[in-house]
């Protein structure tokens, strides 16, 4: 199904929650590999439903409909000298396909790029939503000024619930003007866990580290990895911060500088994960961990299946690729430990069979179920996706 | 007046054996049942709503604030959380028949982590009191509400506290990675955690800013930044409130991510300027506090720019600080604007609508207007950047009818903010006092499904209650 308005796409979830009929819901469907696999007949995509619908440069606020095209959105901003904060990652380097993401689709999944580790995740800048519920009733949520404490934060319960609690239909954000330029330092260290000790000490000092990534070896002919720490902002400040930067990081080893051409194409790989040169029959995992159990971590799926690995946000995001196999998972959910893991991309079949998310203490499940139960009383909305 | 619901008769019949009960369950100085100890409990910062609880218990461990949610949640007793009690919106208040369970014991930092950039601290500890902690190593935990000195970190977590300087850093839900969260059946959950974005339900974003509705918190994991080299203010002044409001937008236009743009109206500047001598023009309409950071020379550079930007628009005058003490008194007379305001009027309403910042000449105008037909001055604060409006009513508390007049005028301004496409509130909560203008906000649909979902965590409507939602809809609820 292909709603063109809000109000189709209403009736549509009316009619199927009518009939208890389950919908996968999705917008270009670029993250159809991602989490569980949806038992639904049919799909209800939101792509039709685009356009932007408010965009105030000074007001630093833009809306749009769900379906509308992730690049269009950057373009609009990239004209008034703005950006999306989060620098959310284009799928479809890591998912294939064609089509770009949608804004609903960055928005259901909470996808946040290398710039998260300074300005806030997608969901930090979704001031605003409208959406669907399992009934097929519109509710809004938030607003379209920047600071909004009226009732429950629906918008930050929906980001991130993968179009299980909701179909999402307009979505405003918070953007940032884009800095007037950019530029990083790279530098080689022995192994990871110096590698997490100089991005610590890049985040630590007050010079506005914007990016802070690990590319350990296995990426081109590099041993060891390499560090790379990025700063965004005014020429001058650029330049003076980097060389700051410089002087912090000189005793984990031998400096060398990015110029802005270099960084923008650099840290656009990071953000798409394309140094973890993931084969296409490989499994993807992410794991979010306090930056300093990084390390240990990435010694032991080293040592469980010879994982290929890159990290960014200071270390404490792992991207994790692998054989697409249970032991694998298993691994990776024990080097989880206390921080989490999604399963990003797999094959069908491993991903029906595995929890892709940590499980919930029972009293939170149970919540999560009547939390579910209010927005989707017929549990028609994507069933499965997240948790079996 | 805000109604609150009438006390269930059968609690109250039973105070003397819940008090016993309490005093069973924690250790003896830790219930207070004594009428002239309760006192200090039964106001919090909207002191004009005052009302006794049934008894204040003060635990210290997240064990016994579990052990006396089971025993309400059994008891079907009413609970109000509470921090240091500075909610600008009676989000505090007490309640006749209920269990108000005080925080301020739990006062500790149970972790610092500098590699990671956390900290974990139980939900008693300031919000000043974790920056103290860090600020050493060159630390410190952003948002920053005018209360910092007293206010504490569970409320700013329940309340979802902003501050002067959430253009850059964000308000509280931005800067928080996990919290230990006590449902009202008495089960300890952990939200979240040491590391970002939590897979699964945002269950940290729902529960931040959710005024007590959900459960209650008791260790909070904040994120730590390192403060930036340094930081300098100056100030600009106008004379019309349309001009200062296009230079804000040339600033925000010319890619300059002030950390802080407050702005202030001319009844404002007089009384900010007589009670802190802060060198105010005293001619001008309107006047920005605009104030960036980085090394000295970024600083300089930064507000060079702004001074040539604020140039444009004619100002009657401009004066950068050269010095960190120089910035200090530009900003002390706006720290001080709500003292000051206090020192010219007998008692104000601080109210707290958020507008989109464009809207903000037509929003002032309209306030003008209902002052005088009101009879009540106000004075106006608005952090320019992020289009939070503070207006302070002016009133005399003595007397009724100017409080019911400036409760109306109050609800006038936050209307219209909605009107403009703005919201009720910012970072103050709805507490009571703007819990009957939801409806100006939400349609009755959207306040169902958000009542639903407290229900969820709280299927028998013992937190909090009365606060946030009309109290119709729980009247019907509960027929």
């Amino acid at each position: 199904m292909l709603p063109a308005t809000e109000e189709e796409a209403a009736a549509a979830i009316r009619a199927a929650h009518a009939a208890r009929e389950p919908l996968a819901i999705e917008g270009n469907g670029t993250k159809r590999a991602m989490l569980r696999p949806v038992q639904a007949a049919r799909t209800l995509s939101t792509r039709a439903l685009s356009g932007i619908t408010l965009y105030r440069p000074t007001e630093l606020v833009i809306s749009a409909r769900a379906g509308t095209p992730l690049p269009e959105i950057e373009a609009a901003l990239a004209a008034h000298n703005q950006q999306l904060i989060a620098e959310p990652p284009d799928p479809r380097p890591l998912f294939g396909g064609e089509r770009p993401a949608t804004l609903g689709g960055v928005v259901g999944a909470n996808l946040s790029g290398p710039r998260r580790i300074a300005w806030g995740a997608m969901r930090d800048h979704v001031l605003g939503i409208r959406a669907l519920t399992g009934t097929g009733e519109v509710f809004r949520s938030g607003g379209r000024v920047l600071k909004n404490v009226t009732g429950l934060d629906l918008c930050k319960l929906l980001t991130g619930a993968h179009g299980t609690l909701g179909v999402l239909t307009e979505i405003t954000l918070k953007v940032l003007p884009r800095a007037e330029t950019s530029g990083s330092l790279a530098l080689r260290l022995p192994d990871i866990a110096a590698g997490v000790r100089a991005l610590s000490a890049a985040l630590g000092s007050p010079f506005g580290v914007s990016g802070a990534a690990l590319l350990p070896a296995g990426f081109g002919a590099l041993t060891g990895c390499v560090a790379l720490v990025r700063v965004e902002d005014f020429a001058a400040s650029v330049r003076y911060r980097l060389d700051r930067l410089t002087e912090t990081l000189g005793g984990f080893g031998e400096v060398a500088r990015l110029e802005e051409a270099a960084s923008v194409a650099l840290w656009r790989a990071v953000r798409d994960a394309e140094p973890l040169a993931a084969a296409p029959e490989e499994a993807v995992w992410r794991l979010s961990l306090p930056p300093s159990a990084a390390p240990a971590a990435c010694a032991a799926l080293g040592r469980a299946f010879g994982a290929k690995l890159l990290l960014d946000w200071g270390g404490g995001l792992v991207w994790v690729a692998g054989p697409a196999s249970e032991a694998a998972h298993a691994a990776v959910m024990a080097a989880a430990g206390a921080g989490t893991f999604t399963l990003f991309r797999a094959p069908e079949a491993l991903r029906a069979a595995l929890p892709v998310l940590p499980e919930e203490a029972p009293a939170l499940a149970a919540i999560g179920a009547r939390v579910k139960a209010v927005l989707d009383p017929a549990g028609i909305l994507n069933p499965g996706r997240m948790r079996r | 007046m805000i109604a609150l619901p009438p006390p269930k008769a059968e609690i109250l019949a039973r105070r003397p054996a819940i008090l016993a009960d309490l005093a069973r369950l924690l250790p003896a100085d830790a219930v207070i049942g004594e009428p002239i100890r309760l006192r200090p409990y039964e106001t919090d910062g909207l002191s004009a709503y005052r009302q006794m609880p049934l008894a204040v218990v003060l635990p210290r461990t997240t064990e016994e604030v579990a052990a006396v949610l089971r025993y309400c949640h059994a008891n079907g007793i009413r609970v109000v959380p509470r921090g240091a009690g500075t909610s600008l919106s009676g989000g505090a208040l007490p309640l006749a028949d209920a269990v108000v369970i005080g925080l301020m014991r739990m006062n500790r930092i149970l972790e610092v982590n500098l590699a990671d950039r956390y900290a974990v601290v139980e939900a008693g500890v300031t919000n000043i009191g974790i920056t103290k902690a860090v600020e050493a190593e060159g630390f410190f935990y952003a948002p920053d509400p005018s209360s910092q000195l007293a206010c504490m970190i569970g409320g700013n977590v329940m309340m979802n506290s902003g501050g002067a300087h959430c253009l850059k850093y964000g308000v509280t839900a931005n800067n928080l990675l996990g919290l230990t969260f006590v449902t009202i059946e008495g089960e300890v959950l952990r939200i979240g955690g040491t590391h970002l974005d939590a897979a699964g339900y945002d269950w940290l974003g729902l529960i931040t800013g959710s005024e007590g509705q959900l459960g209650i918190v008791t260790e909070v994991t904040v994120r730590l930044l390192r403060a930036p080299e340094g930081a300098r203010a100056m100030l600009a002044a106008f004379d019309s409130v349309e001009v200062a409001g296009r230079a804000v937008d040339a600033i925000i236009g010319s890619g300059i991510i002030p950390v802080a743009l407050e702005f202030m109206d001319k009844p404002c500047i007089h009384a900010c300027e007589a009670f802190a001598h802060a060198g105010y023009p005293l001619d001008a309409e309107a006047m920005l506090i605009i104030e960036v950071e980085g090394s000295l020379a970024e600083q300089d550079m930064q507000l060079g720019m702004i001074r040539d930007i604020c140039a444009r628009f004619a100002p009657i005058s401009m004066k950068v600080a050269e010095t960190a003490e120089e910035s200090l008194a530009i900003w002390k007379g706006r720290k001080g604007a709500f003292g000051a305001v206090g020192r010219i009027s007998p008692d104000y309403l601080c109210m707290d609508g958020t507008i989109p910042t464009g809207e903000l000449p037509g929003v002032l105008k309209r306030i003008g207007e209902m002052s005088a037909r009101y009879g009540l001055p106000v004075a106006n604060v608005f952090h320019a950047g992020d289009g939070n409006l503070h207006p302070l009513i002016m009133f005399d508390a003595n007397d009724p009818e100017s409080f019911r007049k400036a409760e109306a005028f109050g609800a006038e301004i936050l209307t219209l903010c909605v009107e403009v496409g703005g919201c009720l509130t910012g970072e103050h909560g709805v507490g009571v006092e703007k819990r009957d203008l939801m409806g100006v906000q939400f349609t009755a649909r959207e306040l169902e499904l958000q009542r639903a979902i407290k229900s969820a965590f709280d299927p028998g409507w013992l937190l909090n209650t009365a606060k946030v939602f009309p109290l119709a809809d729980e009247a019907r609820r509960a027929a």
